[in-house]
């Protein structure tokens, strides 16, 4: 028997027994349904993940705090103090309030300068600006998103903020332009907006930024970013009048490090930071721990289609038992006029494979429908904040896989019922009623 | 003396085990020669079914040993048995095993399709095969819709489609008329002498029988002599009043 008649036998012979076809037909599709569904939740997440945090220019950075003290663990109690070791960081200076973080201090600071392959460290301040207002249009409350001058933005208009720059730069995220009275992101770009801030003593002053780019909305903080000039000036405002010292702790530093380090020089020199007493990320690691979060989401979910999909296998080993029992005669007949065993074998393997390609391509397609449907919904109403977030994505490789995969259980569950039909001796087969 | 198509040397079968073992064929010889045609005899549950299916390669005899064209069925590989089956022997079986929601065209080209002929060939030979058997006209009909006689016809095209050198009828006319078991049976004749196919049927009639070359007559899984060297008028009066 050629392959393309046992093909079109084995089609014909699926559609034979509709019912017992569609039942497992559908338990297939529910399978390949919910892994093409949460597979394109992965796709549209992490390719969203990547436009926002192509941390292009930011590679060779890294964040350095005051490792967490570890004789005050949970168990232990507080550690003893020490005059000469702890000071908190105060308000204004990167702590989170109510929390008290170990500080870095300036030597700290040196002695981070001083490791090795580290080219160039800065204290991050962080300024706590009370408005913003462009022409009149009134104050607004303006955040700052500190990681900013860390990662690339995703550009509506205009360009990224520019550290080495001597002017005062601002990059405003999109929900801020209306608010602000800008007509859209190309209009504001260039512009000169107030920035207000209190300085130490309590009086208000204020400061000029031009309005170098606009942003989309990210996930990964939101506020509006400020180049280093404006945050060190905003930073002199803030802490004019203080005593000296006293803003002289700061909650992470950054550094930089040779871009065209290696994986493994980078990790010798987060190593060397940790053997002093301070930890260190780098983008790539903040990224990674938040990808890390999505991937076991996504893999739970996947598990469970998985599991749709084994119970769908067993459905296949049903259909197809009953299949071989129905057509024992038939066997039997295609036995004694000269078809090999192994040809039989093939024809309901191949049953079970294109059942399993109805459930699957079936599945995959109302998938994609359904998934681009519901995604652009959210892309209007619940993720409308997020633009450019299309949270179901659907890449044509990872789609073929998963039919891939389906068919191939398929084929599994197809096999014991296909063995025992090949070995019917067929005057058996033909006797049995 | 040319090799026989066939020959069966003291084959037995059983069906069954332990207590419930059963000696359907006790030992059976036969040669069975090109282009003769043979009459299988006997009493129902005799037997016959089951040396035919022995000498069709449907099943293995448990003794003896069976040479076809000379060779021990057993030496035979599988691939070779397969060949056989489907292009030398054509097998007429007592149900007709017609896959009912099929075409009669289709149920007939199935050992073509089994063969790997191509499809525009294999309509053409089964629409051949078909004419012979004036059911040309029903080739589009399912199987499940004909009548006895037809289905009866249908299988005999299904069986000579792949011109086969050897063809064996379970019971031809069993299930037919009188009138239309003749007409399958002036077929099956006309097709061993007009294209020298070897002709090897199981039947209880007499009269299909008595047209035969030669009468194999099967008692309780042996071969019956004594009724064997009988003349045929006398022999099929006899065999008809054992029936009675
Ligand atoms: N698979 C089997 N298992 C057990 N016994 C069987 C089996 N096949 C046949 N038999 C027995 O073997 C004997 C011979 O059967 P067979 O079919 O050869 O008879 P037959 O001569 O063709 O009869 P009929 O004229 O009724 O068709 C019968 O007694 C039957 O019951
Ligand atoms: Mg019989």
């Amino acid at each position: 028997m050629k392959f393309i008649d046992i093909v079109k036998t084995a089609i014909a012979n699926s559609f034979r027994s509709k019912v017992r076809t569609g039942l497992t037909v559908i338990a297939i599709f529910i399978g390949a349904f919910t892994l093409t569904i949460t597979s394109g939740i992965g796709t549209g997440v992490t390719s969203y993940i990547d436009t926002q945090v192509t941390a292009i220019g930011a590679a060779d950075v890294l964040t350095i705090s005051k490792a967490a003290d570890s004789t005050s663990s949970a168990t232990e109690g507080p550690a003893a103090y020490d005059p000469s070791k702890a000071t908190t960081v105060s308000l204004g200076n990167g702590s989170r309030p109510g929390t008290t973080i170990q500080a870095l201090t300036a030597k700290d600071i040196t002695a981070i300068g001083k490791t090795t392959g580290i080219l160039r460290v800065d204290p991050s301040v962080r300024v706590t600006p009370d408005y913003i207002e462009y022409d009149g249009n009134g104050k607004f409350e303006l955040i700052v998103n500190a990681a900013a001058t860390l990662t690339t933005a995703d550009l509506a208009a205009g360009a990224q903020l520019d550290n080495s720059s001597t002017t005062d730069e601002v990059l405003l995220p999109t929900t801020y332009l209306k608010n602000l009275g800008f007509a859209d992101a190309k209009a504001a770009i260039g512009k000169t907006v107030s920035i207000g801030i209190t300085d130490y003593t309590g009086v208000q002053q204020e400061a000029k930024a031009t309005v170098i780019g606009v942003q989309n909305e990210t996930i990964l903080g939101v506020g509006a970013g400020l180049n280093q000039h404006l945050t060190d000036g905003l930073q002199a405002i803030q802490v004019t009048g203080a005593p000296a010292g006293a803003s002289d702790s700061y909650a992470t530093a950054t550094a930089l490090f040779d871009a065209s380090s290696t994986a493994a020089e980078i990790t010798a020199i987060k190593d060397d930071l940790a053997t002093q007493g301070y930890a260190s990320q780098t983008v790539a690691d903040t990224i990674g721990s938040f990808q890390t979060v999505i991937n076991v989401i996504i893999g739970v979910l996947n598990a469970f289609a998985v599991i749709a999909l084994i119970a769908a296998g067993f459905g296949i080993i049903n259909t197809l038992l009953m299949s071989v029992q129905e057509r024992t005669r038939e066997i039997g007949l295609m036995k004694a006029m000269g078809m090999n065993g192994g040809r039989v074998y093939t024809l309901f393997s191949t049953e079970a494979v294109f059942i399993g390609f109805l459930g699957s391509a079936l599945g995959a397609l109302a998938a994609v429908g359904v998934g681009s449907v519901v995604s652009n919904i959210l892309a209007d109403g619940v993720f409308s904040a997020l633009p450019g977030l299309q949270v179901v994505q659907f890449a044509p490789s990872s789609i073929a896989i998963i039919i891939g995969v389906v068919m191939l259980i398929a084929f599994l569950a197809g096999t014991l019922p296909a063995r025992s039909a090949a070995r019917q001796n067929p005057i058996d087969a033909l006797r049995y009623e | 003396m040319s090799v026989p198509v066939l020959s069966a040397q003291n084959i037995g079968k059983s069906y069954g085990s332990g207590a419930n073992r059963f000696d359907a064929l006790k030992g059976v010889s036969l040669d069975i020669a090109a282009g003769e045609s043979i009459a299988i005899v006997g009493k129902s549950g005799s037997g016959k079914s089951t040396l035919m299916h022995l000498l069709a390669l449907l099943d293995d005899p448990d003794s003896g040993t069976l040479l076809v064209e000379g060779t021990d069925a057993k030496k035979l590989k599988g691939k070779e048995v397969n060949r056989l089956r489907n292009q030398d022997f054509g097998f007429v079986f007592q149900q007709f095993f017609l896959t009912a929601n099929a075409s009669v065209l289709d149920n007939v080209v199935l050992p073509l399709k089994i063969a790997g002929v191509p499809p525009r060939e294999r309509k053409a030979r089964g629409m051949a095969a078909l004419e012979q058997l004036e059911l040309a006209d029903k080739a589009k009909n399912k199987a499940i819709n004909l009548s006895g006689g037809q289905k009866q016809r249908a299988v005999i095209a299904r069986a000579l489609v792949n011109n086969p050198k050897v063809i064996f009828a379970d019971e031809p006319t069993g299930n037919l008329d009188t009138a239309t078991g003749a007409v399958v049976e002036d077929i099956l004749f006309a097709l061993n002498k007009n294209n020298g196919i070897t002709l090897i049927i199981v039947t209880h009639d007499i009269e299909l029988a008595a047209r035969c070359d030669r009468q194999i007559f099967i008692r309780d899984g042996l071969e019956d002599t004594t009724e064997s060297g009988i003349p045929r008028k006398r022999h099929a009066g006899a065999h008809a009043g054992a029936h009675a």
